[in-house]
């Protein structure tokens, strides 16, 4: 599909906000990926390290992926140190964001809540609640009572068949205008010099001697002294081209979105146990996420039963929702890692770059990935923030397992 | 939802069935002997093809066996389903497709 057709089949964008451009010969720096993470590791190259030899590859249009895919839920409540820190890092940069790319990001911290089920999900919550504190990360407790305080329309009943014994609450958590990060970034980076491609799909990636020379795109060649691929779902196949293996499988993720509907639902709620994530837009519309597909697919679209089984989860848990009406379905297709951490850093061919592995989870971390890859891309060596997420964690077996944190519900 | 053909029960719908993964990882011959790189890669590094792709599919609420289908990633077509120990190639299971 052509650009000129997506645009007319889904909506215009605000392409005047950054400059469109032609793609040059060479390059110092190319970020394959017009997503959420590609652009904001753009941004900070040229904010923070003052690059501006750089391209971003957009193969669609900008925000037509997972960027503008997602359930925009942002929250830092991961159970491991690292995780803890990166996802922090990314929630303090959320924080300051709006005024930082003077874009109204409507970044709303309006609280995350992730229910417990049974009693294992107990501990594990208030497990995670003192993990959290340790490093620093706002984080309480919720008994029953104290869900139904904090969000009255949850079915708090002790009849249902997963009855909500508690929940972790975190405060500083929240949502944002997906789109309009995807927009921030590109104007910012654009006006700093930063030459956004849309259009161009690269098809190859030329190694040489071990190490990254360019890569080949339906609209030419392009050389450069350094590559990051940050392409979601996509990766494999692009870190194919290179002769890389990775340990990422592609799923397809359903979301759903209703009707506009008047303003019940004043926090985020996620439910593991039963699959169901929910928050109600400014606008009003509810938004739910689902789990993800089980088999691997690029298709961008799932199987009905999943949204089925998470719409008698969302309906059960929330009874007000019952007549409400889905407007649309759709997939975004995620990279998932064997241990639901991504892989951000080096790779063994010199001056190429990796962030992947985000699997369903990457939206929160899109300012403190960017943040982290820049310094990576810019000094040639790991952040402390990504360090522990590199590329040979999975031949070393210092896994960071975060299925509990992150692995359904996100 | 996909309908998928069990090679001993015939096409039944999605739900019916857990999915396995890549199919004919061999587990290697002698563990202790390989790198911790090629035993990070057999443990964690598998196929992620945009296209045709071999999988292990187990029939849960039917014949509770596993085998194995021969699908496009890409499009979700199924090409072909074939028994545990057969190649994608010499299949004589069930098909969806001439090929």
């Amino acid at each position: 599909m052509s650009i000129e057709h997506a645009r007319a089949d889904h909506f215009e964008h605000p392409s005047e906000l950054w400059r469109a451009s032609e793609p040059r010969a060479s390059y110092d720096v190319l970020v394959v990926g017009g997503g959420g993470h590609g652009l904001a590791t753009a941004y900070y190259l040229a904010k923070e390290h003052g690059l501006t030899d750089i391209a971003v590859l957009e193969k669609g249009w900008l925000g037509g992926g997972n960027i503008a895919r997602n359930t925009t839920v942002i929250r830092s409540n991961y159970l491991w140190d690292e995780s803890a820190a990166m996802y922090e890092h990314s929630l303090k940069l959320w924080e300051g964001l709006s005024e930082e790319l003077e874009y109204d990001l409507l970044f709303d911290q309006r609280g995350v809540l992730n229910l417990a089920h049974n009693l294992h999900e107990v501990r594990e919550g208030i497990r995670r609640v003192n993990a959290n504190r340790l490093n620093g990360v706002d984080a309480e407790w919720l008994d029953t009572d104290g869900v139904k305080e904090f969000c009255p329309i949850v079915n708090t009943s002790s009849d249902l068949r997963y009855p909500v014994l508690g929940a972790t609450l975190q405060r500083r958590g929240g949502i944002a205008r997906h789109e309009h990060v995807a927009w921030g970034y590109a104007t910012r980076a654009s006006q700093l010099g930063v030459d956004i491609i849309e259009g161009c799909e690269v098809t190859g990636i030329d190694v040489a001697g071990g190490r990254a020379t360019g890569v080949q795109t339906t609209r030419g060649p392009i050389s450069a002294n350094k590559v990051a691929l940050v392409a979601a779902g996509h990766r494999s196949v692009l870190a194919e081209m290179a002769g890389l293996r990775l340990p990422v499988q592609s799923h397809p993720l359903q979301a759903l979105v209703s009707g506009l509907l008047e303003q019940r639902l004043g926090c985020v709620v996620m439910s593991g146990a039963v699959h169901v994530y929910v928050s109600q837009a400014h606008k009003g519309e509810l938004v739910m996420g689902a789990g993800i597909d089980a088999y691997n697919s690029y298709a961008q679209r799932g199987s009905f039963h999943v949204i089925e089984k998470q719409m008698a989860a969302a309906v059960e848990l929330f009874p007000i929702f019952s007549r409400a009406q889905m407007l649309r379905t759709w997939a975004g297709i995620v990279d998932v890692c064997p241990d639901a951490s991504p892989i951000v850093g080096l790779t063994p061919i010199e001056g190429l770059f990796l962030n992947c592995g985000w699997g369903t989870g990457g939206f929160k971390a899109t300012p403190g990935s960017g943040w982290t890859l820049a310094h990576t891309i810019a000094t040639g060596e790991p952040h402390r923030l990504n360090a522990p997420f590199a590329l040979d964690r999975f031949a070393h077996g210092r896994l960071i397992d975060e299925h509990g944190a992150a692995g359904v519900a996100h | 939802m996909l309908l998928i053909s069990c090679p001993w029960c015939g096409e039944r719908d999605e739900v019916e069935f857990h999915y396995g993964g890549e199919s004919h990882i061999a587990y290697p011959d002698d563990p202790e002997a390989i790198t911790d790189d090629a035993w990070g890669e057999f443990l964690f590094v598998r196929n992620n093809p945009s296209g045709e792709f071999r999988e292990r599919w187990l029939h849960t609420h039917g014949c509770r066996r596993w085998f194995n289908l021969l699908r496009d990633t890409s499009t979700h077509e199924i090409v072909r389903s074939y028994r545990m120990g057969e190649s994608a190639d010499q299949s004589s299971g069930a098909e969806r497709e001439s090929d």
